[in-house]
């Protein structure tokens, strides 16, 4: 395996999907190749910090507008 | 700041002490979603049924990552509310058809993140087609490789990288960006992120890959080591 082909396997690796076979090979190429090491970890921290991050609250204006909204839809829905 | 709103970093949790996790190590994100809570089928039964304050606590618990999702497709306030308020008030109204084979909240941001991407074709109509091929292997090596330390995310406050992650997710290119979105951020699976956008499992497996790099390129500037800008 080279770095080409580790970089095109880079996202099923880091979601756990590649076959055992395909994975050991390319762990054996990072154990000897520190660029893609560090790719891999770089891109394993991206998916991180963007998958761990989190909502904010709802701005208050878009919280009332919304929730006026609903409202008239139930009530029309109940009469 | 309109894109600042829009993604804020968790508190992460740290590995177990005298068990660091190696950085190399596979650590597959797809597990079980923590969104939806042990009563959400009862809120959902009880919605159904009638229960109107049983769909608003629904509406309370899900709103702030809905409002985010619109907000992360579309990049736009005005439609991400637009797109938010009507995925609510269709969610409510086709309630009855829900059959509960996944999770509401998978059922809900399915509904709107397609409210989310009608806006965005309507207002980008020429910058946004998941129909184009992606382009060939020759762009996916990486450039720029720099040490970004052992914790470059513990380097920036929350508000910081709360900025950085908005305005990176910005420049992504927008047919990138809503499969990453729904992908990474919204942890929907390949099967659910092609099924909602309507396109194949290798297209979102392709597209997902580019993101992913595209996104590591630019976090490369900000957390590189020796230097936030």
């Amino acid at each position: 395996m080279n770095c080409k082909d580790v970089i095109r396997e880079i996202s099923d690796y880091i979601d756990g999907e590649l076959v055992l076979s395909v994975k050991q090979e390319l762990e054996r190429h990072l154990e000897h190749c520190e660029e893609c090491k560090m790719v891999v970890d770089q891109t394993r921290l991206t998916v991180d910090v963007f998958c761990d991050s989190k909502p904010i609250d709802l701005p208050g204006d878009v919280k009332s507008r919304l929730h006026d909204a609903l409202r008239r839809k139930l009530h029309a829905e109940s009469s | 700041m309109l894109c600042a709103i829009l993604i804020q970093p968790k508190a992460r949790m740290q590995p177990p002490i005298g068990l660091p996790r190696p950085l190399s190590a596979p650590n597959p994100h797809r597990l079980p979603s923590t969104v939806a809570r042990d009563d959400e089928h009862l809120l959902v039964a009880a919605a159904k049924r009638g229960d109107a304050q049983a769909f608003e606590e629904l509406v309370n618990r899900y709103e702030a990552k809905i409002f985010r999702l619109t907000m992360n497709i579309t990049r736009n306030r005005e439609d991400a509310e637009d797109a938010m308020q009507d995925a609510f008030l269709k969610s409510y109204a086709h309630l009855k058809d829900f059959q509960e084979d996944s999770r509401f909240y998978t059922w809900l941001v399915r509904i709107a993140a397609n409210e989310a991407l009608m806006r965005l074709r309507k207002r980008r109509p020429n910058q946004f087609s998941l129909d184009e091929p992606v382009e060939g292997d020759e762009d996916l090596m990486p450039r720029e490789l720099e040490d970004w330390g052992p914790s470059p995310e513990q380097r920036f406050a929350q508000t910081e990288m709360h900025e950085i992650l908005s305005e990176v997710i910005d420049k992504l290119e927008p047919d990138f960006r809503v499969v990453f979105v729904l992908r990474d951020v919204e942890e929907l699976s390949t099967e659910e992120t092609a099924k909602v956008l309507g396109i194949s499992v290798p297209a979102v497996k392709s597209r997902l890959l580019r993101a992913r790099l595209k996104l590591r390129q630019k976090l490369n500037r900000y957390f590189r080591q020796g230097g936030t800008n």
